[in-house]
């Protein structure tokens, strides 16, 4: 049943994919079509990277409304950027090589996040405790960027304001490719973990028990939850509550926390919603921009949705 | 064999366990008992390498439980800790068949899944195997997890306090089944029992712990005694013997 519904998904996922590349097509059609597929590209790497995350993030904390951007990881991609412009200079910034980086952006929040995480998974902490670290984590974040903003020139703040909001818009194809080989490889190891996510999930001393090195496991999953994280966040800038409203959806509609029908569930919903969103927002009702406002206001709705539901169980 | 040499454990600066030295042989029921605190939980979890080993040495079967790559251990080492709490919405299948990971790293076959089967009948799950976990009772679970624990198929079986939650009938059939692993599987199930009659009518030796020491180690009729029970659990109990087994009247 699982599988049918992974189907009706999928497919689901290409006639929006192919609303998103068809409809309003015209004028010189190898041009548009070249550039809305440069686009779909970038939008369901988006999806999928923040679906993925979100649900091994959630498997590895044994929580389901936490989000790596609820733990300020998004926040903290910021604060590297901001930190990067105050040190190189708005000019050095951008005349950075963008993949090189990137490249650098992903291993620096990697090497962040482990060290931040790391000592609050050790012992898998109450969910109250791991909340109020996360947002504790993400308000450092934000105030030591906004420390940073006050620093530096307006001219170079500007530099960095065009990366501090989500835009759907305007997203980055410059860094597509280079972002495509880090997705896919995370999604090649996801997918070779699924099993050894289900055994995650039941807990530190459960998967030690069953012969999964907790400490080394969960170190190597939080590495390809920051990559993903870095990804998606250096594509269109900060999403909070995607994730959440993605992998909420994903476990309603296969009824099932298996990763091996839950990841591609979570991924497929994350494609669908995002360029399904888009393409509604684009032909539709005209302001593309809004987009990701409607997103976070309904992925907020469900996270207060989720959190009045479990309090009550 | 599960050897356990001079293993001292301190939690911050509170000392747990204190220069412990066990040897359990292949095959049969040891019942470790004692009053709460006694150390007992933390041994268990440190012959399962579910804490790291502070000073001594833990051996199973020969594999150093520190150094041994954990994939190897979960082959020869069953553990069931006693507040295992499954947050994951799985059916009482899936979790048995969780036993089977360290043998196929997930794939289930055709073997995997006689014995999961044979399991979940040994433990009397075959009505509840298709519901969720988080709509069973207390004792519904916790046999599903000794069952987990069994699928594991490995020759030792750690088992803390198994009998929390179960009624008078299932406690008896768990201890029944445990009792016919050792036997006719040669399996060794070490068990964390609170209710010394229990382990005086199924166990072969009982090991008695206190403060972290071991006091008394033996026979059921050995350890049954006014005085020995005395000395381990501070007052002194009426022992009768019925039918060969002693039983302690500990409610008086």
């Amino acid at each position: 049943m699982a599988e049918r519904r992974l189907f009706g998904l999928g497919v689901a996922a290409l006639v929006v994919a192919a609303a998103f590349l068809a409809i309003g097509l015209k004028g010189n059609i190898a041009f548009v079509l070249e550039l809305r597929l440069l686009k779909l590209a970038a939008l369901v790497q988006v999806g999928v990277a923040i679906a993925v995350s979100t649900v091994i993030f959630q498997t590895v904390t044994g929580n389901r409304i936490l989000t790596p951007s609820i733990m300020g990881l998004d926040a903290l991609y910021l604060f590297g950027q901001m930190l990067l412009v105050f040190l190189l200079g708005g000019v050095g910034y951008v005349t950075l090589d963008p993949q090189m980086k990137f490249g650098l952006e992903v291993l620096l929040l990697m090497g962040l996040a482990c060290a931040l995480l790391l000592p609050m998974l050790r012992s898998r902490l109450d969910m109250g405790l791991m909340l109020l670290g996360g947002v504790v984590l993400g308000v450092l974040f934000r105030s030591l960027q906004s420390l940073l903003a006050r620093l530096i020139d307006p001219n170079e703040f500007a530099v960095v304001q065009s990366a501090s909001f989500a835009n759907f818009n305007a997203v980055r194809t410059d860094l597509l490719v280079f972002a495509a080989i880090v997705t896919v490889a995370a999604l090649i190891i996801a997918w070779r973990a699924r099993h050894v996510l289900d055994v995650i999930s039941l807990g530190p001393d459960a998967a030690t028990g069953l012969g999964v090195g907790w400490a080394g496991t969960v170190t190597g999953l939080l590495l390809l939850v920051s990559a993903l994280v870095a990804v998606s966040t250096a594509l269109v800038g900060p999403v909070a509550f995607f994730g959440l409203l993605v992998a909420a959806l994903a476990e309603r509609i296969v009824d099932s926390r298996r990763h091996a029908v839950l990841l591609p569930a979570a991924a497929l919903i994350g494609v669908v919603v995002l360029v399904g969103g888009q393409t509604l927002f684009q032909h539709a009702l005209g302001s593309a921009t809004a987009l990701g406002v409607v997103i976070e206001f309904v992925g907020g709705l469900v996270f207060l949705l989720l959190l009045v539901l479990g309090s009550r169980k | 064999m599960i050897r356990i040499e001079n293993v001292s454990f301190k939690h911050r600066a509170t000392p747990i366990l204190t220069d412990i030295s066990l040897d359990i042989p292949k095959g049969g029921v040891v019942a470790l008992i004692g009053p709460n605190g006694a150390g007992k939980s933390t041994l268990l979890s440190l012959v399962a390498r579910l804490q790291p080993l502070q000073t001594g040495s833990i051996s199973v079967d020969g594999l150093p439980v520190d150094t041994t790559p954990g994939r190897d251990l979960a082959k020869v080492l069953a553990i069931l800790r006693q507040d295992t709490t499954i947050a994951s919405r799985l059916r009482v299948r899936e979790l048995v068949g969780f036993g089977r990971f360290p043998h196929g790293r997930g794939r289930l076959t055709d073997d995997d899944n006689a014995i999961v089967d044979g399991a979940i009948a040994q433990f009397d799950l075959a009505d509840l195997s298709d519901r969720f976990i988080e709509t069973l009772s207390g004792g519904q679970r916790q046999r599903a997890l000794v069952a987990m624990a069994f699928a594991q198929g490995t020759d030792y079986l750690l088992l803390d306090e198994p009998l929390n939650n179960l009624d008078m009938y299932y406690a008896r059939a768990l201890m029944r089944s445990l009792r016919s692993v050792a036997d006719v599987n040669g399996k060794t199930v070490v068990i964390v029992l609170h209710d010394i009659n229990q382990a005086s009518a199924h166990a072969d030796r009982i090991v008695a712990m206190k403060g972290g020491r071991i006091v008394a180690d033996g026979t059921p009729a050995e350890i049954l005694t006014s005085d020995v029970l005395d000395a381990v659990f501070g007052f002194r109990m009426r022992v009768e013997t019925i039918d060969g087994t002693p039983f302690a009247l500990h409610q008086f």
